[in-house]
């Protein structure tokens, strides 16, 4: 069983690690680094609560192998908020009650941020579509689509 | 006589947790076509493919594959390239993720249907890791982007022992996850024509919901003017989920070129591709549900593309 040494950025901190061919991003960052604001719902790429933002880009971490990460940028829900203050768009979750057991919520704020990323002002079908991966057993969805109507409205 | 062992029983709530993690193998990441061949020789069925991985770990982690050597070849020269030129088409190579395909400029001003049918796969985070070649290579019949790949006439270009070979789709798929590549090949790129001038296409896919899940049904349609045809057009029609292999429908193909374009002909086509479909029940949908819709999407389809073509004249 092969180990590698990876060099990567996390939320703006460069890092190494040493890790298993067969360790899964999510493990990496849950169980390795202790980042638990990634969740795992499903491990298959179904639920989207494990959504982190790689080069920018949103994946499931469940199904990207933390091998696969070396040389490349991470930003996880950790990364949202800056300097002990909330990114817009999470204030906008809070402002909507777009969280209620909070476990969809970090994939969904990654998911939204990189919407709001590559279009600042979609359209609420753009928003549906773009969360189409990110189950939320708790908010029937309308608050959420709210919030992140809201955060692009303010310029989140 | 001893008192039975007692048996604390697991939870089934706890025996379904998942897991994060993935059975032990050894990944290796390489940077030259003639590396993977001697690795796919030498390992045979105990090595696998890695592109995006959205097929893969999920089968792995459902105990259907258990490769020892995961052979990453993303890094490989040319495989995450888009070139387009007028005269030979699109190249797409076979690691360029999902969303990278639906966003390049030449893919959405000249194969919207490429675009339309990418956008039906899963969600777009999936997308960002998942390729069209993993889409084409992993062989499922309700591959969404093979559909669209047999109406273009796409050819697969594999790389192997003996260099370069091409693959026209129509060849690709052997059953349900067996493709033609051979021992020590692998899919390098996927060469996509340039279709005719005055072209229109559509891809309509039924899911259990409306966002990104596998096809109950998937069909596409392509059509064209053609002046040596009877009805003065030529169509293509392919299906995704109704077969063991995503399939053409050439009784279609030819009904639509032996005479002048009516709405009973659209119908006899869709009538058609329903006699083409030979689905199973599953899960997600029964064989008659399929066969009824297999009609139903095929005739929304034709109908759109015939519209697009008539308004284009
Ligand atoms: C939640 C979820 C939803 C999904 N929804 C859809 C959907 O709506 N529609 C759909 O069509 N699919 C869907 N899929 C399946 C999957 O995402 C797609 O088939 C995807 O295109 C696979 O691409 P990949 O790059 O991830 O492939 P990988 O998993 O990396 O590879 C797929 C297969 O091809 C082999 N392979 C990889 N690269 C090569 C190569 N260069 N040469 C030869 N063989 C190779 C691999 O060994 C493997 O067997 C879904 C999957 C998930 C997890
Ligand atoms: S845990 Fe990755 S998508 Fe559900
Ligand atoms: S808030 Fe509970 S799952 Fe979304």
């Amino acid at each position: 069983m092969a180990a590698h040494t990876i060099t990567f950025t996390v939320n703006g901190a460069p890092e190494t690690a040493l890790v298993h061919s067969h360790t899964t991003l999510l493990a990496f960052l849950r169980e390795q680094l202790g980042l638990t604001g990634t969740k795992n719902g499903c491990s298959t790429g179904e639920c989207g609560a494990c959504t982190v933002l790689l080069n920018g880009e949103p994946v499931n971490a469940c199904l990207v192998l933390a091998v696969e990460i070396d040389g490349a940028e991470l930003v996880t829900v950790e990364g949202l908020a800056h300097d002990g203050q909330l990114e817009p768009l999470q204030q906008a979750f809070i402002d909507h009650t777009g969280t209620q057991c909070g476990f969809c919520t970090p994939g969904i704020l990654i998911a939204a941020r990189a919407l709001l990323n590559r279009n600042p002002d979609p359209t609420e079908a753009e928003i549906k579509d773009a969360l189409r991966g990110n189950l939320c057993r708790c908010t029937g969805y309308m608050r959420i689509i709210d919030a992140v109507k809201d955060a692009a409205r303010t310029g989140g | 006589m001893s008192a039975a062992p007692k048996v604390t029983p697991t939870a089934p709530s706890m025996l379904a947790m998942p897991s994060p993690g993935l059975p032990p193998f050894d990944y290796v990441r390489v940077n030259h076509p003639g590396k993977v061949v001697r690795l796919l020789l030498e390992h045979g069925d105990n090595a696998r493919l890695l592109m995006g991985g959205t097929d893969i770990f999920v089968q792995m982690r459902d105990g259907v594959l258990a490769p020892q050597i995961v052979i990453d070849l993303k890094r490989l020269p040319g495989m995450t390239n888009i070139r387009y030129d007028p005269a030979r088409g699109l190249t797409v190579g076979a690691a360029v993720s999902m969303n990278a395909l639906a966003a390049h400029p030449a893919v959405i001003a000249h194969y919207p249907l490429l675009v339309q049918a990418v956008e039906t796969v899963a969600s777009y985070q999936l997308r960002s890791r998942a390729t069209m070649g993993g889409n084409l290579c992993n062989a499922s019949p309700a591959a969404d982007t093979a559909p669209a790949a047999l109406v273009l006439e796409t050819r697969c270009v594999a790389w192997g022992p003996d260099g370069e070979r091409v693959i026209p789709v129509k060849d690709f798929f052997l059953g349900v996850r067996r493709t033609a590549l051979q021992p020590g090949e692998f899919l390098a790129r996927i060469e996509i024509p340039t279709p005719p001038d005055g072209w229109a296409g559509r891809y309509i896919k039924l899911g259990r919901n409306a966002g990104g899940d596998l096809a109950i049904v998937g069909v596409a349609v392509m059509g064209y003017p053609d002046h040596s045809t009877s009805s003065g057009y030529r169509f293509k029609v392919a299906l995704a989920s109704v077969a063991p292999t995503p399939i053409r429908v050439p009784e279609a193909e030819a009904i639509l070129s032996a005479n002048p374009i009516t709405e009973d002909l659209l119908a006899q086509a869709a009538r058609a591709a329903e006699d083409t479909a030979k689905p199973i029940d599953d899960l997600r949908g029964s064989a008659r549900y399929r066969k009824a819709m297999t009609r139903n999407l095929a005739r929304r389809a034709l109908d759109d593309v015939w519209h697009e073509l008539r308004k284009e004249r």
